[in-house]
């Protein structure tokens, strides 16, 4: 907490993120590159063959996926609640990116099921409520750039956000409570893992990967949210000169 | 080359549009930051600095 109180203040944000962002970006490459060649090095499952190699990369995605959303809701908290000044910055720049996390989500799962269930999608209770936190993604995209007052539209998105995360444990759960072709939780669940260590070992790794190199994405973003915000901040300010030089002489005469 | 079995196509198309996307979204984050730097560094350049940048802010009293 003490670190989220210190990073209020975005010229200590951007100072921080700056000494911080090489070496996030450097282990989430050290971490990818280490992860692809055990996804190489990985037996085939005995029953799905070398289709499960798609999993090393589909699992982190829809894992992601959801990350960044509990992600925009907390940021959406810290907002509405706290009013902490970065917390609409985190909101705004984990958006796009836990679009594209949802979306490789769904096209990975995709291309997978097809070979494995002899479709590409089935309106299941999984990939149903996984397609709709993606149109949840892009509402909350959509309704930000749809309204121009910064501070208004932060406020709306964060409440379309915290009204959207119900759809975070229908995801966690549909396997559960509904009929699906979608398999049950393997890794994340009660008990040990059902996945063989041979194939568990590169999906923990890619997906370690895939969790820094989201927060050093993320990170980015938020840098160049807080430069976007300060162009417009300077553009504001430049135009309200100029409006104050043009109205001077109506309002002012000269003598 | 890798022997992907016969639903090889799947895996390289999966594999390469997580790189696609993922390519695309750093692609995307380093020319947007570079494009903000840059209209920040015009401003600068005309003299027009933030308020906390300058250190010209105003002292409570």
């Amino acid at each position: 907490m003490g670190l989220v109180a210190d990073l209020a203040n975005p010229s200590r944000f951007m100072a921080y993120s700056a000494r911080v962002l090489p070496w996030l970006c450097a282990v989430a490459a050290l971490l990818l590159a280490i992860g692809l060649y055990l996804t190489v090095k990985a037996p085939p499952d005995y029953q799905q063959g070398e289709t499960v190699k798609i999993m090393f990369i589909h699992v982190p995605a829809a894992w992601l996926a959801m990350m960044a959303y509990t992600l925009i809701a907390l940021s959406s908290f810290g907002l509405l609640v706290f009013r902490h000044p970065l917390a609409d910055v985190s909101a705004k720049a984990a958006a796009p990116i836990g679009a594209a996390f949802t979306a490789l989500a769904l096209v990975t799962g995709s291309l997978w099921g097809k070979p494995m269930w002899g479709t590409y999608w089935v309106w299941d209770a999984r990939l149903t409520s996984v397609l709709i936190l993606f149109f949840m993604y892009l509402g909350l995209i959509a309704l930000r750039s749809s309204i121009e007052d910064e501070a208004l539209a932060g406020k709306l998105t964060a409440v379309l956000s915290l009204v959207g995360i119900v759809i975070l444990p229908v995801i966690k759960f549909s396997v559960t409570w509904w009929n699906s072709l979608h398999q049950p939780a393997s890794v994340l669940r009660a008990g040990a893992p059902t996945i063989h260590s041979s194939i568990l070992i590169p999906l923990l790794v890619m997906a370690l990967g895939f969790t820094v190199l989201f927060f050093a994405l993320h990170m980015k973003a938020m840098r160049n949210e807080i430069l976007r915000r300060r162009v417009k901040a300077l553009q504001m300010s430049e135009v309200e000169r100029a409006a104050a030089r043009v109205a001077g002489p109506a309002t002012h005469p000269a003598e | 080359m890798l022997d992907l079995g016969p639903h090889a196509a799947f895996i390289w198309s999966s594999y390469g549009i997580v790189a696609l996307v993922l390519g695309g979204l750093i692609g995307w984050l380093a020319y947007d930051g570079r494009r903000q730097q840059r209209l920040l560094d015009a401003f600068e350049q005309r003299g027009i600095t933030r308020r906390s940048a300058s250190g010209t802010q105003r002292r409570r009293p």
